[in-house]
């Protein structure tokens, strides 16, 4: 049976983990690849590397980082933030990514969705939808949640779930959704976001932005529909293990991956 | 005096990481090459084609590569070959996924995963043994490996039921592993799959070696 993952976030600001809320005053958390080996080991389901200030000051992403990191961690490994080409992701896969995550280029730009897929496979493009909630009701984005770019720092007036929707049939073969409102409060995710979404796409679904704890991740699966749930700060600050989280996952019933059956290398 | 340590040429066709299986064949002790031509495959202990995507670009840069007939001449001599998600499916004799035709070495096409309730079929899934093998010793018999693919590989004919080596279920049952002779196939990643996947990399390569003319 398909297990429920769990995925560690690295998001990365000049070569270093870094951790803000909403996205703003930025906190060092340690060095990537050091960073990705620990969580492999620990039993993460695979690692997220987010590149969050290539966007923003319009540069590609860290590829040196990124083989660093690839080379220290035997599990799945999407790269976001800076892809603005297919040559962009035939760089960052050779870099060692698995899987690359569009987000700010994708929504200007959403045919990149589909000449990636194209030449890598739907498997490898993974759409980064970043969204908040609107203040009050606008006919123009009817699910109520918005599209937001730029690491957040940008309003696009795009539906989030009918991005959602149009970015699946343009390719993408996996949906990485973050609740800006959520991110980094610690308030639990968005599952309302997640439901509004997970119901209206066949691809996996990861869900983002806000765990507190492992009762957050349960509800992003069970209560959001979400495939996997990621994470950044509760692991970064040893406020609770993977296996912690695991253990409250398969107590709730859900299939995870855990290490005691795992072959000594 | 130690051994020398076993050779693996890795096919680079331009079908994505190969950073994770050099890596991962490295920490296993093998000497690690990349191919770009077929005429860099210069009689090491084990080849290797990797790969994600799609079929038809990557029979395309196979052909342009000049690997064709390579690979299929290694394969038809018994030589130990692993081949990896796309690298098996590449085995097929054909893919619905674009109708790309394909190598024909092993009976059956590439199609899309039946009843799957999300596709792709993206991460850690069980593997189910059929019988032993000794690329998963010391592996547990239902072992979880990662997996990142929506086509699959389905052998037919006669032969179909002694190729399939373990077998995973998505919506429906598929064949995630499939051997004869030397000759290995994996749908699930193994350079991506932890302790499990990088023991079976170990076993790949110490079989390698052994099956090594040399040593013979």
């Amino acid at each position: 049976m398909l297990r429920r993952r769990v995925i560690p976030c690295l998001d990365v600001a000049n070569g270093r983990v870094v951790k803000g809320t909403n996205f703003v005053d930025l906190v060092d958390e340690g060095d990537p690849p050091e960073l990705a080996e620990r969580y492999a080991r620990e039993g993460a389901d695979e690692l997220v590397f987010l590149d969050i200030t290539a966007a923003p000051e319009g540069r590609g992403t860290l590829l040196d980082i990124v083989e660093r990191t690839a080379r220290r961690a035997f599990v799945p490994l999407t790269v976001g933030g800076g892809v603005r080409s297919v040559d962009d992701m035939r760089d960052v896969l050779r870099a060692g990514a698995d899987k690359v995550g569009l987000n700010t280029r994708a929504v200007a730009d959403p045919e990149l969705v589909t000449r990636c897929a194209a030449r890598f496979g739907s498997q490898a493009v993974v759409v980064a939808i970043d969204a908040r909630a609107l203040a009050a009701p606008d006919p123009a984005i009817p699910s109520g949640f918005e599209v937001v770019v730029n690491g957040g720092r940008l309003p696009m007036g795009l539906d989030a779930v009918a991005w959602a929707v149009r970015a699946v049939e343009l390719g993408a073969g996996e949906l990485l959704v973050t609740s800006i409102d959520r991110d980094g409060t610690k308030s639990g995710f968005d599952t309302d976001l997640l439901r509004a979404i997970t119901t209206r796409v066949p691809v996996p679904v990861i869900a983002s932005g806000g765990a507190a704890g492992p009762d957050d991740f349960v509800a992003a699966i069970r209560d959001g529909g979400a495939d996997a749930v990621l994470a950044a700060s509760i692991f970064h600050r040893s406020e609770y293990t993977i296996a912690q989280v695991k253990a409250v996952m398969a107590a709730a019933g859900l299939p995870v991956r855990t290490l005691d059956q795992e072959a000594t290398a | 005096m130690a051994p020398a340590a076993p050779r693996v040429v890795v096919v680079d066709y331009g079908a994505g990481n190969l950073v994770s299986i050099e890596q991962a064949l490295t920490a296993a002790g093998a000497r690690v090459s990349r191919a770009v031509t077929g005429d860099d495959i210069d009689g090491p202990d084990l080849l290797v084609v990797p790969g994600v995507g799609a079929a038809a670009p990557a029979m395309d840069r196979l052909r342009e590569g000049g690997f064709l007939g390579p690979i299929r001449a290694w394969i038809e001599a018994d030589r130990p070959f692993l081949g990896i998600c796309l690298g098996l499916q590449l085995l097929y004799e054909g893919s619905d996924e674009d109708g790309a035709q394909t190598l024909g070495i092993l009976p059956g096409r590439t199609v899309r995963l039946e009843g799957a309730p999300t596709l792709p079929h993206i991460g850690w899934n069980q593997v189910v043994r059929r019988w032993s093998h000794p690329a998963f010793a010391g592996i547990a018999d239902d072992a979880d490996f990662y997996f990142v693919h929506s086509f699959v590989g389905q052998p037919d004919g006669p032969s179909a039921d002694a190729l399939i080596l373990a077998d995973t279920e998505h919506g429906s049952r598929f064949a995630s592993a499939v051997a004869r002779g030397r000759l290995l196939g994996v749908q699930f990643h193994p350079e991506r799959s932890g302790s499990n996947g990088l023991r079976l990399i170990a076993n790949v390569v110490a079989a390698a070696r052994a099956a090594a003319p040399s040593l013979a």
